[in-house]
């Protein structure tokens, strides 16, 4: 599914917490159709670099190009962005004071002010992909780790976004769930929606990505295809990453 | 005489006069907890603020509130603010602007502690669907911090309630001033009738404070039900 048309175009972005440098020089292309996914060990800053690409943190340097339009000074209109470059967060983030339904119809509504009925459809549809339109009156808390993931997933999917993050979208949720939340995942990169995925399920990464980038310690050390990365990967650091996941 | 005694409150006008002045007390409480209110989840909001000068002057608003009494700024208002400025205002309507700014400190102070008690990724994730400060706040974080400072908010309310007996002091004739007028009148008939119209008054405050406490608890039950 990947074009040769680039989307998110990162160049030389440089970002650091007081002392703590958290991305060093990362350079990076995401074309449209794209899947991305980004390895690394604890703290090498990956959480860091999605979230630079949606606005959630400040860069220091370098420049991040959605378009051609770049999203490192201040008059960017973030609200604008965000409705084209979703995110997934790692904790169930749903509004707990709402149903599911309001959860998803928010943003498309209040942000894009679009037609109700509309949404309400392509709510339906959605929720009836990921298995779940029987329980869109229910309140977060009422669902489990794994149902509030793919509701999260539809809330953001509802705003018709152009590229999708997640960040670790499993890491929070018991083993016997991990698999439905993936296979929404992979059903929409089946769809050719352009992503950037965090994630620490390697056959996962393997499966779904067109392209790893292995970070460590805020640099980007490798990026390979998912077969050459697990089997052979070019550097010795990735290879004692990959190590730790084998018994 | 203890049969006697209670007719003290039924004597002429004397209860309608005590409902009277309840609806004064009322009117007073009702106000300024609305005026109070509406400014205190602003100030609240504001007071959220990054900015380290915004947040400090908020605090010394608050502060000015808690340090100084209430009767104190009822008579500045009364006394000071009206000659100073020279309008000319009634006790009622003085009464509920130092309430309402005094509420408003007060709520500020309990909007802020409950939306900095919301979970950061609440505010990320509201961003992340393109909610503007704005759209941010009024449907993800206030409904949320009105959960959960509902119990302060409702003490605040009682609060505020009793405390407008100080009203008395700058000429409002309110339901304590109406008690103290009828114990005067009929203390040579009735020596019994401070203990019956306290009594009444003692009543008629808890008439307006248990409901509120009633209505926060099915509130509560309701949202966490
Ligand atoms: N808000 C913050 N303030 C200070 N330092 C931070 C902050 N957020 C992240 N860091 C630091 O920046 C570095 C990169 O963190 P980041 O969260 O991006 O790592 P990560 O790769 O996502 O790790 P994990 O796999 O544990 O989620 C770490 O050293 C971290 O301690
Ligand atoms: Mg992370």
């Amino acid at each position: 599914m990947k074009t040769n048309e680039v989307l998110l175009e990162i160049k030389g972005l440089h970002k650091r917490y007081d002392e703590i440098i958290a991305l060093d020089d990362i350079n990076l292309n995401i074309n449209k159709g794209e899947v991305v996914v980004i390895l690394g060990p604890s703290g090498c800053g990956k959480s860091t670099l999605l979230r630079c690409l949606n606005g959630l943190e400040k860069v220091h340097g370098g420049d991040i190009r959605y378009r051609g339009k770049s999203l490192v000074n201040n008059d960017v209109n973030w609200q604008e962005i965000r409705q084209h470059i979703g995110m997934v967060f790692q904790n169930y983030e749903l509004f707990p004071h709402m149903t599911v339904i309001e959860n998803i119809i928010l943003g498309p509504a209040k942000v894009q002010k679009r037609d109700k009925s509309e949404v309400m459809e392509q709510a339906k549809q959605l929720l009836e992909r990921v298995g779940l339109f029987d329980r869109k009156d229910s309140y977060p808390r009422q669902l489990s780790g794994g149902q509030r993931q793919r509701i999260a997933i539809v809330r953001a999917l509802c705003m018709n976004p152009e590229i999708m993050l997640f960040d670790e979208v499993t890491a929070a949720l018991d083993p016997e769930m991990v698999r439905e939340v993936l296979d929404v995942i992979l059903g929409l990169a089946k769809q050719g929606m352009t992503m950037v995925i965090v994630t620490h399920e390697m056959s996962f990464a393997r499966a779904v990505a067109d392209k790893i980038v292995f970070l460590d310690k805020g640099r980007i050390c490798e990026i390979s295809e998912p077969n050459e990365f697990f089997t052979n990967p070019k550097t010795e650091r990735a290879q004692q990453f990959l190590n730790i996941f084998q018994y | 005489m203890q049969s006697l005694g209670i007719s003290v409150l039924f004597k002429g006008m004397n209860m309608q006069r005590l409902l009277e002045g309840l609806l004064v007390t009322a009117r007073i409480a009702f106000f300024s907890i609305i005026i109070g209110s509406l400014l205190g989840i602003a100030l609240g909001v504001i007071w959220t603020s990054k900015s380290k000068w915004i947040r400090l002057i908020c605090r010394i608003y608050l502060e000015l509130f808690r340090i100084i009494p209430i009767l104190v700024w009822l008579f500045i208002m009364y006394f000071g603010v009206t000659t100073a400025l020279n309008i000319d205002l009634s006790g009622e309507v003085v009464s509920v602007i130092v309430f309402s700014l005094w509420g408003a400190a007060e709520m500020g102070d309990i909007v802020r502690g409950a939306l900095e008690s919301l979970p950061k990724h609440q505010v990320e994730s509201g961003k992340a669907i393109g909610l503007g400060f704005w759209d941010l706040y009024r449907y993800v974080l206030i409904p949320q911090a009105v959960r959960r400072m509902l119990p302060g908010a409702i003490n605040l309310a009682t609060r505020m309630i009793k405390t407008t007996s100080l009203v008395v002091l700058i000429g409002v004739i309110d339901v304590i001033k109406v008690g103290q007028q009828i114990i005067e009148n009929s203390r040579i008939e009735v020596p019994t009738a401070s203990f019956w119209v306290y009594g009444s008054v003692f009543i008629l405050y808890f008439i307006i404070c248990y409901p509120l406490s009633k209505i926060s608890r099915k509130l509560e039950n309701k949202w966490n039900g």
